[in-house]
């Protein structure tokens, strides 16, 4: 029930970055190949800079970078690190059931 | 970096400092935190931290024109407005003004889901951001060891926060961080680490049901700091350290007086009163007149134009005020014109060394000439002897330095030999009276006793001590082959002398009447005398005259006979 829900609604997902880093790019790249992979066509991803607009670091209460938050469905996730881990962002992202999508 | 305008007081050492306006705290940092650098408070729950930070922007956005930058994790900006609110400190308005920014970092565990590598970038971005958008020069993070059970990665949030300490540096920011009291060691995730200029630790003990708060320096890094644990306090007019120790034995003397405010007393003090700066203990027993005496002072202050603060620690002030009435003395008078100031607290409500703050807070801000403490004895009950006897000392070095006259009461109990070896404090007075009741012929009469009085030449004279409706007054008491009298023994006494002088009188008059007599006829019969001493001169000078010729005869009857016989004489030689 809830996963056709979800289905039905799509993925907006941010991802906050702080400039060309190492880690943010790692992140980049590994949310681009998570969605392709479980949420093909129902995702959208805004990646923001915080070097270009560091007053949304507060409005969005963002900490640690890189962040990715999950806007919708709700309720609103938030992962924090480079995404490298695949199963835990899965986790995060409550996509981690397996069966649940086909 | 630092322009001259913003208050960095450079010292000798070449560190640069940031004045916190917190009364206390800058004269025992030698004026005020590392500029430019993060200074660690640390603390339990409740002790202050977040007040001593939020002072510290305030005061510099609103007094020394450096905005400043408040990242709270814990309180929610509303609440830190509202809480402060209550100590007239109007953040909102600093905020509009772009003086102060506020920044709840908000983390939270169950909400986070952690892979794989991160870093704190985020709360750097904010953080300048903020800091460049106001021009803050202060920097406060409350407290930042939230961020520990928000986030699990330890080795990554320690890089961080040391990352982000030598960025506060960098940025030349002068920056508090708020720390929970750990275990063993200053902070809970030891942050005393990381921020090696200046650590602060606040402090609240209870003991015997009260709290006594505490700040100390532990570090400075470059300053010779107090190194003592200083009382500080936390009431509606924000907080305020008591840099006690730092009164030393450099004091001025001053020659000037002040009027005990009885004239009587003020004769027995070289007919001018009080040194100016001195202190004086009143000590006796209860109904001794203590209060009244105190009172009489904090009036003469305030009829010279000097302003009083009198400390009340056992009646309200009402009644001090209606009690001062019948011996003739409106103190409310002054209350209403602003010179009397009473302070008012139950010795019993905080610890000693909180009372010897407040008042210490009291005088610097009302600046008084004279203070009355009545009664000292009551704040040795609120705390140990030997604490209460080193805050004592304390208090009247700071007083002396103020150059602030102080009558200290005191109750006694028993005889005048436990009174003297009971009040340790006495060495610390300059002066010292001495009341108290001798009960003689079923009642109890008043007696005033100058044991001491540095620096004059005081009366050594007890005297009794009247109290009426017009004032107070000295009065010689009866010393004399009957003993010490007072009171109504004494008036009895005068009475009788009074009757025995009349009738010395009397018999006086009545001897020099009697002597005049004796002097009239002695004078007469020397008159008599000298008639018959002038009779026989001029009888004695007639018989000289007779004999003086009978004499001449004598010798020409002798001649002639010679004459006639110096003509046979020769012959008959031959």
């Amino acid at each position: 029930m809830i996963a056709a829900q979800a289905q039905e609604k799509g993925y907006n997902l941010r991802l906050y970055v702080a400039g060309q880093t190492p880690k943010s790019m790692a992140a980049i790249a590994n949310i681009q190949t998570l969605c392709e992979q479980y949420l093909p066509g129902r995702y959208t991803i805004d990646i923001i800079d915080l070097m270009k607009d560091p007053a949304l670091a507060q409005r969005h209460q963002i900490v640690a970078i890189p962040t990715l938050i999950r806007e919708l469905p709700e309720p609103i996730r938030r992962i924090i690190g480079d995404l490298s881990n695949t199963q835990r962002v899965l986790m995060g992202l409550d996509l981690d059931e397996p069966g649940r999508f086909v | 970096m630092h322009t001259p305008n913003i208050p960095l007081a450079k010292v000798a050492t070449g560190i640069f400092k940031a004045r916190t306006g917190i009364v206390g705290l800058d004269d025992l940092t030698g004026g005020g935190l590392p500029g430019g650098r993060p200074t660690l408070v640390c603390g339990a729950a409740g002790c202050g931290k977040t007040l001593l930070a939020v002072t510290f922007l305030y005061n510099g956005a609103a007094k020394f024109g450096e905005p400043g930058v408040f990242m709270t994790f814990e309180e929610r900006p509303d609440d830190l407005v509202k809480n402060v609110a209550s100590l007239n400190y109007d953040l909102d308005r600093l905020i509009k003004e772009d003086k102060l920014a506020i920044d709840h970092v908000r983390v939270e565990r169950s909400e986070i889901e952690e892979t794989g590598e991160y870093d704190l970038e985020a709360l750097f971005i904010r953080l300048g951001y903020a800091i460049d958008r106001i021009g803050a020069k202060r920097v406060v993070l409350d407290t930042i060891e939230a961020l520990f059970s928000g986030l699990s990665n330890q080795a990554i949030l320690r890089a961080e926060l040391r990352r982000l300490f030598e960025w506060l540096k960098d940025k030349g920011v002068t920056a508090i961080i708020t720390g929970e009291r750990g275990e063993g060691q200053l902070t809970r995730h030891g942050l005393e680490e990381y921020v090696s200029d200046c650590v602060i630790l606040l402090d609240h003990r209870v003991h015997d049901h009260i709290t006594t708060r505490r700040l100390r320096v532990v570090k400075y890094r470059g300053t010779a700091h107090g190194t003592n644990e200083y009382p500080f306090l936390i009431d509606e007019t924000g907080l305020s350290v008591m840099p006690v120790t730092s009164a030393g034995l450099d004091h001025v003397a001053s020659d000037e007086r002040i009027s005990s405010g009885i004239a009587d007393l003020d004769a027995m003090l070289e007919g001018r009163g009080y040194f100016r700066g001195s202190s004086v203990l009143v000590s006796g027993m209860a109904g001794s007149g203590k209060s009244s005496i105190a009172a009489q002072f904090a009036d003469a202050a305030c009829r010279n134009g000097e302003r009083c603060i009198y400390f009340a620690l056992e009646e309200s002030p009402a009644q001090i005020i209606r009690n001062m009435r019948s011996i003739g003395l409106d103190l409310q008078q002054w209350v209403d014109k602003g010179a009397l100031r009473f302070a008012a607290h139950r010795p019993s409500l905080f610890g000693l060394e909180t009372h010897l703050a407040t008042m210490h807070r009291d005088v610097a801000q009302f600046k008084p000439a004279a203070v009355v403490i009545d009664p000292l004895s009551s704040l040795l009950h609120a705390g140990d002897r030997h604490d209460a006897q080193a805050m004592i000392l304390r208090l009247v070095d700071f007083l002396k330095s103020m150059e602030i006259t102080t009558v200290f009461t005191s109750l006694t109990h028993g005889n005048i030999e436990t009174a003297i070896t009971d009040m340790q404090v006495s060495s610390l007075m300059d002066a010292w009276l001495l009341l108290y009741n001798r009960e003689s012929n079923g009642e109890h009469n008043r007696q005033l006793y100058l044991i001491k009085s540095r620096g004059m030449a005081h009366s050594n004279q007890v005297r009794e001590f009247v109290m009426r409706r017009e004032g107070m007054f000295l009065q010689d008491v009866y010393v004399g082959p009957e003993g010490v009298l007072t009171g109504s023994a004494r008036v009895a006494q005068e009475a009788r002398e009074r009757g025995r002088a009349m009738q010395e009188k009397h018999e006086n008059e009545r001897r020099n009447l009697d002597f005049a007599r004796r002097r009239r006829k002695i004078a007469a019969q020397i008159e008599e005398l000298q008639a018959q001493l002038a009779d026989d001169e001029r009888e004695l000078s007639a018989l000289t005259s007779e004999a003086g010729a009978r004499d001449t005869q004598a010798a020409d009857e002798r001649a002639r006979m010679g004459e006639s016989r110096r003509v046979a004489a020769p012959a008959a030689k031959k």
